[in-house]
């Protein structure tokens, strides 16, 4: 076990863990964002630079701090490195910086996503960018393209963090969809919008950290802060079967994977539960699932938003 | 029980003097307040032949705003839904086809769209919450109606219409939106 120091909390860590994984070991504050790096999904990881921390020393063996802010999602820890994430202001300043590139191909058209409300590129902006773009010239457009008969791919929106792609190279045999081009050009794109007909297809609608990949069956159907987010489970051949069933009343509106604090799919029986492809998008019926109960969410989150009911009960339940 | 703020008051039940007892001189005091008052500039007006002037920033009647080339600009984002206080606004949303690019103004537009004036209290977070400059309150009353379902507002009654557009300048100055 090695010790580091992030933002002044010691944490012991196995060697060869990521800066990244050690703060979300110790959890709360310290956590760096991460917009493509998704530690259930080796080799993503190193291309958005939101994770960006300074280091202050380098290790026991050789203190000198690091001359550059490293990426934290692919730097790892030696013993007694010290790492400044929150407590740093050039740390601050640079994330908004990349914040700001993100955003410059980025449409200004969340009242219209569907993924608005638990977008990672939104809560950014609103923590680091400034309300006004410094961006002149024109952004660039494509035209929304249908992946398969239930995804749908915004390219306009895509930040290219490269998750959906391993999605598509780690889950399912054969990978049909990729990145084409290169540099500014880069698109994500099937081969002449040839279809997915892949069983789990759909978990890159639950990896994409934006708006960009959006599940077709729920497309304008409602807004997420109007749902309710319940824990579900049927008996699937296929996966898991644990979901979470997005409701309202009594209509399941559309079905997604169990996501932790991080945005990632939860590691349910030492397994990551995806979901496949029958239980998201053709299972919207309540009787075909067994729904647990209430999902916890976030008391900050907009999802949390007029839901009165349920945050007060589970509050007097934690008094008792 | 002792009284714990000290501001009641004990009720009088003590015999009326004489001059009360005759009641008139209390009468002509009533009198006199009362010709006082004929004889001053009356305060109320005949509504509706008579329309008060309106603070520029008075909460009335919402409507739904066009742009300037007619065309809707509400997206059915949810956020006056989630804003409202009373929980007055519902929304369907529904997506633009082909060939209404001159209804919509987004590829996202409200196929339905309601607010329940009897819900409604005029608070005017809806207007706030827009990110389009769609919803905007404006100095019309909502009229009133016989049955309760008619204070159910639709579009039909919300958005203006391209020939008679609403003025919302003079009490908001939100600003041009720059084109896309």
């Amino acid at each position: 076990m090695i010790k580091v120091t992030i933002d002044d909390i010691e944490i012991e860590v196995e060697p060869g863990t990521s800066i990244l994984n050690a703060a979300r070991k110790a959890g709360g504050e310290i956590v760096p964002p991460a917009m493509c790096y998704y530690s259930k999904l080796p080799g993503t990881g190193g291309k958005c630079r939101t994770c960006l921390v300074e280091v202050a020393a380098g290790s026991t063996a050789d203190p000198r701090p690091m001359p550059k802010l490293v990426a934290s999602c692919s730097t790892l820890v030696m013993d007694g490195m010290i790492v400044k994430n929150k407590t740093s202001q050039r740390v601050h300043d640079n994330r908004g910086g990349v914040v700001e590139f993100l955003l410059i191909n980025h449409p200004l058209d969340c009242p219209v996503c569907d993924q608005a409300g638990e977008c990672h590129l939104q809560d950014l902006g609103y923590e680091h960018g400034s309300s006004k773009t410094r961006y002149e010239e024109e952004r660039r457009t494509f035209d929304p393209i249908d992946i398969g008969d239930k995804i749908k791919l915004h390219m306009n929106r895509c930040i290219l963090c490269y998750r959906c792609v391993e999605v598509a190279k780690q889950l399912t045999e054969k990978r049909v969809h990729g990145v084409l081009h290169r540099g500014d050009h880069a698109e994500i794109s099937t081969y002449i919008e040839n279809a997915i007909d892949n069983d789990f297809s759909g978990n890159m609608i639950d990896v994409c950290p934006v708006g960009a990949l959006t599940d077709k069956t729920f497309r304008f159907k409602s807004r997420v802060w109007f749902l309710k987010p319940m824990e579900a489970e049927r008996s699937c051949t296929k996966c898991s079967g644990k979901a979470v069933v997005w409701m309202f009343g009594k209509e399941i509106y559309r079905v997604t994977g169990r996501k932790d604090q991080y945005g990632e799919i939860e590691t349910i029986d030492d397994k990551t539960a995806w979901i496949c492809n029958e239980c998201r998008f053709e299972k919207k019926d309540a009787n075909d699932w067994n729904i647990l109960g209430p999902r916890t969410i976030n008391r900050h989150s907009v999802i949390s938003q007029g839901k009165y009911k349920t945050n007060m009960t589970r509050r007097i339940k934690k008094l008792d | 029980m002792e009284s714990l703020t000290n501001r009641k008051k004990v009720v009088s039940d003590k015999p009326m003097t004489f001059m009360e007892e005759l009641y008139l001189p209390a009468i002509f005091r009533g009198m006199k307040v009362t010709f006082k008052h004929m004889l001053q500039k009356r305060k109320t007006i005949k509504y509706p032949e008579e329309i008060r002037v309106f603070a520029p920033v008075y909460r009335g009647m919402h409507v739904l705003k066009r742009d300037e080339k007619g065309r809707e600009n509400c997206t059915a984002c949810g956020l006056c839904a989630v804003a409202c206080p009373a929980e007055a606004i519902t929304m369907v949303a529904a997506e633009r086809k082909k060939g209404e690019e001159k209804l919509y103004r987004e590829e996202k537009y409200a196929e339905k769209y309601e607010i329940n004036m009897l819900r409604c209290i005029f608070c005017g977070l809806c207007e706030e919450a827009c990110p389009k400059e769609a919803i905007f309150l404006t100095d019309r009353i909502v009229p009133t109606e016989f049955e309760r379902n008619d204070f159910i507002y639709g579009k039909d009654k919300l958005v203006e219409s391209i020939e008679f557009p609403i003025d919302i300048t003079k009490r908001q100055h939100t600003g041009k939106r720059t084109e896309k």
